[in-house]
């Protein structure tokens, strides 16, 4: 088969063959040292992906001691200040975990004294993380701003939440998308929502309008209405008039 | 003077090796009809075993003068056998490496073939290399015959997925579907809605309804019944007259869209190492052997060796030797399955038992109404077998019914009959709907259910007789939301061979032959 040897080949020796000075040549052959061993560089990555997505599953883990010993209440908390988020009990401040996610643990002595808003704003929550939230049967607020794993299957798990829940925001969520809101009619004592800026949304306005059609004694904050409309007569007219950009 | 007229004539001989050559050469099964790319190369390669032939002739002086032909000498032997096993190469089969580009070819060998590229096809693809231990250990090879999926089940599903099955087994399939929402990197989005089924019950099924629920319940499904009070508190378009009974789904329940998994199996699945191949199984090679069982009875057991795998739009074909073939071939697997000679035998015996899958088909009507219900809106299934779905956000749905036994549409093609929607899909869902009296259908496509006319529930694990198939089919139009925890079963079974995380066992094929139905109630 010389054709196709002397093809490899040939590729092969055309890069040794070219002449390179000084460091782009140290690069060229770190390059080359790569692209020699490309399976154990793809295998290498895999690893290192694998373990960011065990490091979110452990820290999403469930905590039965806690739950057992102190109960649901304070294992819910427990949990949203592990993530670096805040907790408000009913009657008491707001606990939150200072820079080195240190926080104090008082709440404990709190025996059946029910968590009533919690502030999840950016923690690495997702699907199995929500077992510990919705233990928390007399939560009032939920703030999920900027969660990036929170998703539509998420929110299909917050029915157990409809009887207290009437504080939600979702804004910022990467992963959450109309499909997911529309789950959210369960929660039938929802005054609050907020769901601005999800970029994973196809249509803002329509979705805002569908979603307050479906909540109806719920505020919405969302999109406005009228986004993603084509612009008016007025716009058009001026286009025409300066057709060179100042 | 002598020298010369030795060498004359051995180049004569040398003309009279390359006609001969050329002739063999037209004898390769119709792949000069284009996929060569030419002539020129062709003969080029036939100048190798001549140019040999004619060497070691040459090279040996005690047959000086001889005419070429003469074989089988002595010390040429081995050489004799060589020249063999070069002929046998070239002829269709052959293990030859031809300077041609083969890219379309599957490999020679490879331990797991599985026929068919569906969703069902792919998962088992997918668990085979996750679970195989070390990397790269097994070579799989996927042949589909169509790559456009233009009449694959999975590409024309509606794409739902539900919980409220009456079976433990197909709950607890389900429950596993959620692996449809961690499919590795990159992170598929597979537009799942969470919004649940809903299913109506009318007098006669609310018993049933209820039991079904219980057993629900006790596999960990998120199920509620409810009154017609709450249905109408809770969905006030709907007319809740003649319904006793709902049961709605809360969680992992809703519908997805099956091309983007498919497509993302595909991805993940070749990133993996799994090779593909276009081409469709025509022939199965395999071997018997007859042995005794406890009681004394003679049985023959069969071993597949090869499958021929015929290229698509060419008479070429390649035979891959193997070590398993699993079935997934979906609406088609009753015909791989007879290749393979399963049913071959007299009716009433293990070996006259064939596999009961059929194709069926099944109509999908996509309508526009306007003043139809909103977000909300979960997958209804009436009492009436008739079911719809929101599609978007612009009021649009999709529905459909099960034709009952004797309205069975016939099978042959993908022809989408629309009256069928105006006398039995129509009727029943503006009865319970009632914005549905206005509505404009848009579009409507047909696609198979692989149905299992035994008991409507699927098919997995091996043959009892051919040793080395096994099948993962016959779902009836549940294979969507079965095939990750399907996949995994079967991979498990052919690396570990027992199941592990599932017990299938009920859904073996001995059951077919025992009679031991495992029968599913809830089938849309």
């Amino acid at each position: 088969m010389p054709v196709w040897n002397r093809g490899t080949r040939g590729i092969r020796g055309l890069s040794r063959a070219v002449a390179l000075e000084g460091s782009q040549k140290k690069g060229r052959s770190l390059l080359q040292f790569l692209a020699d061993r490309f399976y154990d560089v793809q295998a290498l990555r895999e690893y290192l992906l694998q373990k960011q997505v065990l490091k979110v599953h452990q820290k999403n883990r469930p905590f039965t001691y806690i739950k057992e010993r102190f109960g649901p209440h304070a294992a819910g908390a427990y949990f949203i200040l592990k993530q670096g988020g805040a907790v408000k009990f009913q009657g008491k401040e707001w606990i939150r975990s200072d820079a080195h996610g240190h926080f104090s643990l008082d709440f404990l002595k709190f025996q059946a004294v029910p968590v009533e808003a919690v502030d999840a704003s950016g923690c690495a929550i997702n699907y199995q993380g929500l077992d510990s939230l919705l233990a928390l049967k007399e939560l009032q607020s939920l703030w999920l701003q900027r969660c990036p794993h929170v998703d539509d299957w998420c929110l299909g798990r917050l029915h157990p939440l409809a009887n207290s829940l009437q504080e939600l925001s979702l804004a910022g969520c990467p992963r959450i998308s109309e499909r997911g809101l529309a789950s959210l009619h369960h929660l039938r004592n929802l005054r609050r929502l907020d769901i601005s800026d999800l970029p994973a949304v196809s249509n803002p306005g329509l979705t805002r309008i569908l979603v307050e059609e479906m909540l109806p004694s719920c505020q919405v904050l969302g999109a406005d209405w009228a986004q993603g409309l084509p612009s008016g007569p007025e716009e058009q007219s001026q286009d025409r008039a300066s057709p060179i950009p100042a | 003077m002598l020298r010369r007229a030795l060498q004359l004539g051995l180049g004569r001989g040398l003309l009279g090796r390359g006609l001969l050559g050329r002739g063999l050469g037209t004898h390769r099964g119709g792949s000069t009809l284009g996929k060569v790319e030419g002539s020129g190369g062709y003969r080029g390669s036939w100048v190798a075993p001549v140019s040999s032939y004619v060497t070691f002739r040459t090279r040996d002086p005690a047959h000086d003068g001889k005419t070429v032909g003469r074989l089988g000498e002595g010390d040429q032997n081995g050489k004799v056998s060589e020249i063999k096993k070069k002929i046998q190469s070239v002829l269709p089969g052959g293990a030859w490496n031809p300077p041609y580009d083969t890219s379309y070819l599957p490999p020679e060998h490879s331990d797991v073939v599985i026929v068919g590229g569906g969703v069902i096809g792919l998962s088992v693809a997918y668990w085979l290399k996750r679970l195989e231990k070390p990397r790269g250990a097994i070579r799989v090879l996927v042949v589909e015959r169509d790559h456009t999926y233009s009449q694959a089940s999975t590409a024309l599903s509606v794409g739902g997925i539900r919980q409220q099955f009456s079976v433990p087994e197909n709950i607890q399939l389900s429950l596993f579907s959620e692996y449809l929402a961690v499919v590795d990197d990159p992170p598929l989005d597979i537009q799942f809605n969470p919004s649940g089924y809903l299913l109506l019950a009318s007098e006669k099924g609310a018993a049933v309804m209820e039991s079904n629920v219980k057993v629900q319940r006790q596999e960990g499904a998120k199920v509620c019944l409810m009154s017609p009070e709450q249905l109408r508190n809770k969905f006030p378009w709907i007319n809740t007259e003649g319904v006793a009974l709902a049961s709605y789904g809360m969680e992992y329940e809703g519908w997805f869209d099956p091309w983007c998994l498919l497509q993302g199996l595909r991805r993940k699945v070749q990133s993996m190492g799994v090779l593909f191949c276009h081409g469709e199984v025509t022939r199965f090679v395999s071997s018997s052997s007859h042995t005794e069982t406890t009681s004394g009875e003679e049985v023959t057991l069969k071993r597949i060796h090869e499958v021929h795998v015929k290229i698509d739009r060419s008479l070429e074909y390649q035979p891959v030797e193997c070590a398993l073939v699993i079935n997934a071939a979906g609406a088609w697997s009753g015909q791989i399955a007879e290749l393979a000679g399963v049913g071959k035998g007299p009716p009433g015996t293990l070996q006259g038992t064939k596999l009961p899958v059929e194709r069926r088909k099944r109509y999908v009507y996509l309508w526009h109404c306007p003043q139809g219900p909103g977000l909300e809106t979960p997958f209804i299934v009436d009492a009436s077998g008739a079911y719809f779905r929101r599609e978007g956000l612009g009021n649009n749905y999709l529905g459909g019914c099960s034709p009952t036994e004797e309205e069975e549409p016939d099978p042959g093609n993908l022809e989408v009959d629309h009256d069928f929607f105006q006398d039995k899909v129509w009727p029943p869902l503006a009865q319970r709907v009632p914005a549905f009296e206005t509505l404009k259908v848009r579009s409507a496509w047909a696609g198979y259910y692989d149905y299992n006319t035994f008991d409507q529930n699927g098919v997995v694990g091996p043959h009892p007789l051919v040793v080395n198939m096994y099948f993962a089919t016959g779902f009836s139009g549940h294979g969507l939301q079965q095939a990750p925890a399907v996949g995994r079963a079967v991979a498990e079974m052919v690396l570990d061979g027992h199941f592990q995380t599932i017990n299938l066992s009920p859904f073996h094929f001995s059951r077919f032959y025992l009679g031991e139905k495992v029968q599913e109630h809830n089938i849309i």
